[in-house]
């Protein structure tokens, strides 16, 4: 089919002009993009309070469609547990003697740590939980992994807070709206989590790769002392994250490092935890005291 | 037959109607909001793996029928999508534009248009739209290598006729006429 014959002007000047109209105005559009573009490179920020209350308005409406989802999976999980419910119970018979065992030597193991602490006089500090939300929606279409999170400034979320699910970290807070906050999720290339391996406390940093995974880079250079099972848990060194919250498990060794599995998966994660910062932000430097206000 | 009886024994008027305006002109913007802002619900993602939906819309309307999204329309509609899609701000309106540029060139030039090469220039459109979405979230701060987007270009270009026949549905929405005519 040949394109239709009304792109061509002719003589008519009307028709012209609009034609030309019509490209100007597209290549505005570019313009004006392209300045977008960079006032949000230079200053990523910038635009937050638009994210933030595009993310209010459709957050309601989310909600729904996360209800739908957690529903969907369940269904998805319950016939599938159908077909899988014999062998699952043989395993999970073996685990729980297995793990009986365990509960008995971890109990004088709690025991010994109360002691040891009363002894060094440290008390414990729980991690206070913000909030309990749901994950209503992702950046499912973009190289960035970024989730949106149901809770935002009514109920208490702040920037910089970490979030968990009961399996491990998630992410944390990168925006909040009103209602709704954006989570830069462990998996972003953008993310970095200090680490330790939970056996020895081998240190490592934690990148997000793009494609769900973690590229784990050593600290200390030298043999490559991961293995994989290896499980990997936060250290806490920044500040920003609780030590000891799990996150990855290692799959794949490198040269340097590993490639490692998230343990809270995204996808299978219904609801979180938003905890507070673990440590407070350092002291601002102390004022400087100049000549002239000494002398006096 | 200008009297239509239906199976419940209403009677409709069949001829003498006509499209209703606003739905004839707001569903094709509609629709690819819809396409921008529905992939974020779907599932919590570890990976890009969902189509970049509201731009595959956004060509399919502007390939079945152009001129009806106005040139300037990837401004505001690549605005919305930029609130939603977790790129920095700007990416979609400044692609989505050239897009809809570059798209009305090679139409004029193009002698004939059927499905085959319609599909050929929206999979050129669609893997450059991707490679530079990336390139630019790297410029502003994230670190993906390539590979990263590979699933998503072959989802996205096998995706694309899907798309393409359900914005020609829409489009017999848009021209159904059920607003009588004065």
């Amino acid at each position: 089919m040949a394109p239709p014959a009304n792109r061509r002007s002719g003589f008519s000047r009307r028709a012209q002009y609009s034609t030309f109209l019509h490209y100007a105005a597209g290549f505005i559009g570019a313009v004006v993009g392209l300045i977008l573009l960079v006032v949000s490179i230079v200053n990523p920020d910038a635009f937050s309070i638009l994210r933030g209350a595009a993310s209010d308005v459709t957050e309601s409406p989310a909600q729904v469609v996360a209800q739908g989802r957690g529903a969907s999976q369940n269904f998805i999980t319950t016939v599938a547990g159908f077909f899988k419910t014999g062998s699952q119970h043989a395993r999970l018979e073996r685990e729980l003697a297995e793990a009986k065992l365990r509960l008995v030597e971890t109990q004088a193991i709690r025991l010994e740590n109360a002691r040891l602490k009363q002894l060094m006089n440290l008390h414990e500090d729980d991690a206070q939980p913000v909030a309990y939300a749901r994950m209503v929606g992702s950046t499912a279409s973009s190289t960035r992994r970024f989730a949106t999170l149901g809770a935002g400034r009514d109920r208490g979320v702040a920037k910089g807070m970490p979030v968990r699910s009961h399996m491990g970290l998630v992410g944390r807070v990168l925006e909040v709206g009103a209602s709704s906050a954006r989570v830069l999720l462990v998996t972003d290339t953008e993310s970095v989590v200090p680490v330790r391996r939970a056996r020895d406390g081998v240190p490592a940093f934690a990148q997000g790769v793009g494609d769900g995974t973690i590229r784990l880079r050593l600290l200390n250079l030298g043999l490559n002392p991961l293995r994989p099972g290896d499980v990997m848990v936060t250290s806490g060194s920044g500040g920003l994250y609780r030590p000891g919250t799990p996150i990855a498990v290692v799959a794949q060794l490198l040269r340097d490092g590993a490639i490692a599995r998230v343990l809270s998966n995204p996808s299978d994660t219904d609801y979180v935890v938003v905890e507070k910062a673990w440590a407070p932000p350092p002291p601002p430097p102390l004022p400087v005291v100049d000549a002239k206000s000494r002398k006096r | 037959m200008p009297l239509l009886s239906r199976p419940d024994g209403t009677v409709r008027q069949r001829i003498n109607r006509r499209p209703s305006v606003i739905v004839a002109s707001a569903l094709p913007w509609l629709t690819v909001i819809a396409g921008s802002i529905m992939p974020g619900w779907l599932l919590i993602a570890s990976a890009p793996v969902l189509p970049p939906l509201g731009f595959l819309v956004f060509l399919a309307w502007r390939q079945l029928r152009p001129g009806l999204l106005p040139m300037w329309a990837g401004l505001p509609l690549g605005m919305v999508d930029d609130l939603f899609s977790g790129a920095p701000f700007g990416t979609a309106v400044l692609l989505w534009s050239v897009a809809a540029i570059v798209l009305d060139n090679v139409e004029t030039r193009l002698p004939w248009r059927n499905f085959l090469t319609e599909w050929l220039v929206a999979i050129g459109l669609i893997i450059a739209y991707m490679v530079l979405c990336l390139g630019i979230a790297n410029i502003a701060g994230a670190a993906a290598f390539i590979d990263v987007i590979f699933p998503q270009v072959f989802i996205s270009v096998l995706f694309y006729p899907l798309v393409g026949r359900f914005v020609a549905l829409a489009d017999r929405v848009r021209l159904t006429a059920f607003v009588a005519a004065r």
